[in-house]
């Protein structure tokens, strides 16, 4: 538990996140709720889809974490329902369908983001938490900055500490993403998903290099840190406290 | 073979009704010929009656009734067959070589069919058939013109007999043919039928035997043949899974139990706990994804991807991925080379194809690093021939030996000098198994040093459409 809490940190700081699970199999509802409230959030459960839509329709959660296969009506029709009635929650889908097919078709009912099962409980902590942040107001930003690490996103130039730092086009898109989540983990999967658009595992740990190569550039001859790996779930970038 | 099921056949029916057809044109033909020659000699007969007839109303208009009574018994001695009566009113003979008036009423036209005896040559009394034309003529005379048509009868029952027997004939003949034809391919089939019910019996190997006649049979039993071979290796894969899952999932999942009970047996601290833990769930992590490699193989491998089928940037696609590898080869010792022909798309499984170059850039980085004396990885795409495209990963480390080529292609195949390096043994067999869903195969080859592998994909392949407007 240790790794959980030490993920917990940056949302138990935010405001309590209202999450809601719609998952048929009690069991594995039973562990995802548990532990959301070991990582500080407040969790409602719903085991069938015609529970889980009414729940979801009073709008007072923060993200929807929904199972594709329901009882009574399914997760699809769950958020196509939703978002019809205008709701805008987040939602995340939870499936034993993998495949980039059945991810499209999630995606495209009106979720943000796909989940395949078996997944490890620090992926889908790492993922509630980008998702609440994706709905905190965000205008469109031209440049970001942390600690002392600045990005401008028109002129596409990287500094840190005033001196420039020159970054390949893909080491640009990894530390753009690893900046706009600063502060929270990001995995491995969801770096390969958002920076690369690659839905599968490489077997060998390809990103762990290319984080490595952007550490060296970023990190190496300055005193502070800033990207930092987080054990069992990935990496995050964050300003010295 | 039953006749029963001889006549239910398709070949059968389709040869009755060809046999329909040509006897339906056939009997058009046999009624014309009966038209032109029986119906030819009926109506001289009656034209010859008509002209008699005709020359005698004349002479009697012009000559009076001397001259008909005398033409008529000069006319009666001619020994051809025409026969001819005269009668005045009271129903007295005046000529002719007729005994009696037939005791039959004519037709509307004065038609009269009958029957009258005639002396033969010999002496002898025969009836012989005659058709005769009666006229009343003036004062209240009538006159009978005809002619004997036995001569015609006998004829006309010789034509109608040979077009019997040609209709009977073609009929025989015409069934027969049509039962030998469909008897052949009756028994063809019969022979894909029983082929079929022996492969059912569980007699997997069995195959329909082929004629050699390359029609539509054999090239039906020749595709029947290919899908019971793609059947029977898609079963043996399957089985192959089956026995692999069992292998290589079990023990991890049997070291993973056990650690989790040796754990549990003895008092530990709080430390200990969680590095057991810790390891355990890097365990299941490995059994996940091996899990999920041996998913999506047997998914390739099932074609359910097809549908997933586009228009897919190959060239991008290996840069991509290229890109994503070359820290990785970097920090191996080895230069990634690309040779990858600009614009080159695909039609192909996006997400599949994708995988399989990262999966053969993987590979050879794994077994070709520095470590095991390699350079370079090169990785070429370009098209080749019509339409096809062509995937090259080479390296120069170690290669595989010739007799291992084979084998490595096969599932969970991992050569003794790989053993220490992580993977599951699934990376190939996955190339595989996505360069035959996009119709390709894959060849390993000698890069002296190192090994070459070559997938060829099936012709699917264009240059990306706007370069070939600006052409």
């Amino acid at each position: 538990m240790l790794q959980l809490s030490a993920l917990a940190e940056p949302l138990a700081r935010s405001n309590d996140v209202r999450v809601l699970v719609v998952e048929d199999d009690l069991e594995a509802a039973a562990y995802i709720v548990k532990g959301l409230r070991e990582s500080g959030h407040v969790v409602d459960h719903a085991a069938d889809g015609d529970d889980g839509l009414n729940l979801a329709m009073s709008g007072q959660f923060d993200v929807l974490v929904i199972d594709r296969m329901l009882p009574k009506q399914d997760g699809l029709s769950v958020v196509a329902s939703l978002r019809n009635e205008g709701q805008t929650t987040p939602v995340l889908f939870l499936s034993a369908l993998g495949d980039v097919e059945d991810r499209v078709s999630g995606l495209r009912a009106g979720g943000d983001d796909y989940l395949t099962k078996p997944f490890a409980f620090a992926e889908l902590l790492a993922r509630i938490e980008v998702l609440v942040r994706r709905t905190s107001p965000g205008e469109a930003q031209t440049r970001m900055r942390t600690g002392d690490l600045e990005m401008d996103l028109l002129s596409r130039k990287v500094t840190r500490g005033g001196q420039e730092i020159d970054l390949q086009p893909r080491e640009f898109r990894l530390l753009e993403y690893l900046m706009k989540h600063a502060g929270q983990v990001v995995t491995r999967t969801m770096l390969l998903e958002n920076v690369w658009e690659y839905h599968f595992d490489p077997q060998t740990n390809v990103i762990d290099v290319h984080i490595s190569r952007l550490r060296a550039k970023i990190d190496k001859s300055f005193g502070t840190p800033l990207l930092h790996t987080v054990r069992g779930a990935g990496y995050t970038l964050r300003a010295p406290e | 073979m039953p006749r029963n099921k001889l006549l239910s056949t398709t070949t059968f029916r389709l040869a009755l009704v060809y046999l329909t057809l040509f006897m339906v044109s056939a009997s058009a033909l046999l009624g014309y010929l009966y038209w032109n020659t029986a119906g030819f000699l009926a109506r001289q007969t009656e034209a010859t009656v008509h002209a008699e007839t005709s020359a005698f109303v004349t002479l009697l208009d012009e000559g009076g009734r001397a001259a008909l009574v005398h033409a008529i018994i000069t006319k009666s001695r001619d020994p051809r067959q025409n026969l001819f009566l005269l009668e005045d009113a009271k129903g007295e003979k005046l000529g002719g070589n007729l005994e009696a008036w037939p005791d039959k009423t004519p037709d509307l036209q004065g038609w009269i069919n009958f029957n009258y005896a005639r002396r033969t040559a010999e002496g002898d009394i025969e009836i012989q058939e005659a058709q005769a034309m009666a006229t009343r003529l003036p004062d209240n005379m009538r006159m009978l013109v005809g002619q004997d048509i036995g001569e015609r009868r006998r004829l006309e029952a010789q034509i109608t007999n040979a077009l019997a027997w040609s209709v009977a004939a073609m009929v025989l003949l015409g069934l027969a043919g049509g039962a030998i034809i469909s008897r052949n391919v009756v028994a063809r089939i019969d022979a894909i039928n029983r082929t079929a019910k022996d492969i059912m019996g569980g007699e997997l190997s069995r195959r329909i035997p082929v004629s050699g006649a390359g029609d539509e049979i054999d090239q039906l039993a020749e595709n029947l043949n290919d899908m019971l071979d793609q059947i029977e290796r898609l079963m043996s894969g399957m089985r192959q899974v089956t026995d692999n899952i069992a292998h290589d999932l079990r023990s991890p999942l049997n070291r993973l139990r056990n650690r989790l009970e040796v754990t549990l047996m003895k008092p530990a601290t709080q430390e200990e706990y969680a590095q057991a833990l810790e390891r355990s769930i890097l365990e299941a992590d490995e059994l996940l994804g091996t899990f999920n490699a041996l998913l999506l193989i047997a998914r390739a491998e099932a074609g359910a991807a097809r549908d997933g089928m586009e228009w897919v940037d190959l060239s991008e696609l290996a840069q991509d991925a290229a890109e994503l590898y070359e820290p990785v080869a970097d920090e191996a010792g080895l230069e990634l080379q690309l040779d990858i022909e600009p614009d080159l798309e695909y039609r192909g499984h996006r997400e599949l194809l994708a995988q399989m170059i990262a999966n053969l850039l993987d590979n050879a980085i794994k077994h070709a690093g520095e470590k095991a004396g390699g350079k370079s990885v090169r990785l070429s795409v370009r098209t080749r021939g019509m339409m096809g495209a062509e995937i090259v990963v080479a390296d120069s480390g170690p290669g595989i030996s010739i007799e291992d080529r084979e084998r490595v292609l096969g599932r969970f195949v991992r050569l003794e000098q790989s053993r220490n390096t992580p993977g599951s043994g699934l990376g190939l067999s996955l190339v595989n198994a996505v360069a035959r869903l996009h119709g390709g195969d894959i060849r390993l080859e000698d890069n002296h040093p190192g090994l070459r592998v070559v997938i060829s994909l099936a012709r699917r392949a264009r240059r990306r459409p706007s370069d070939v407007a600006a052409e």
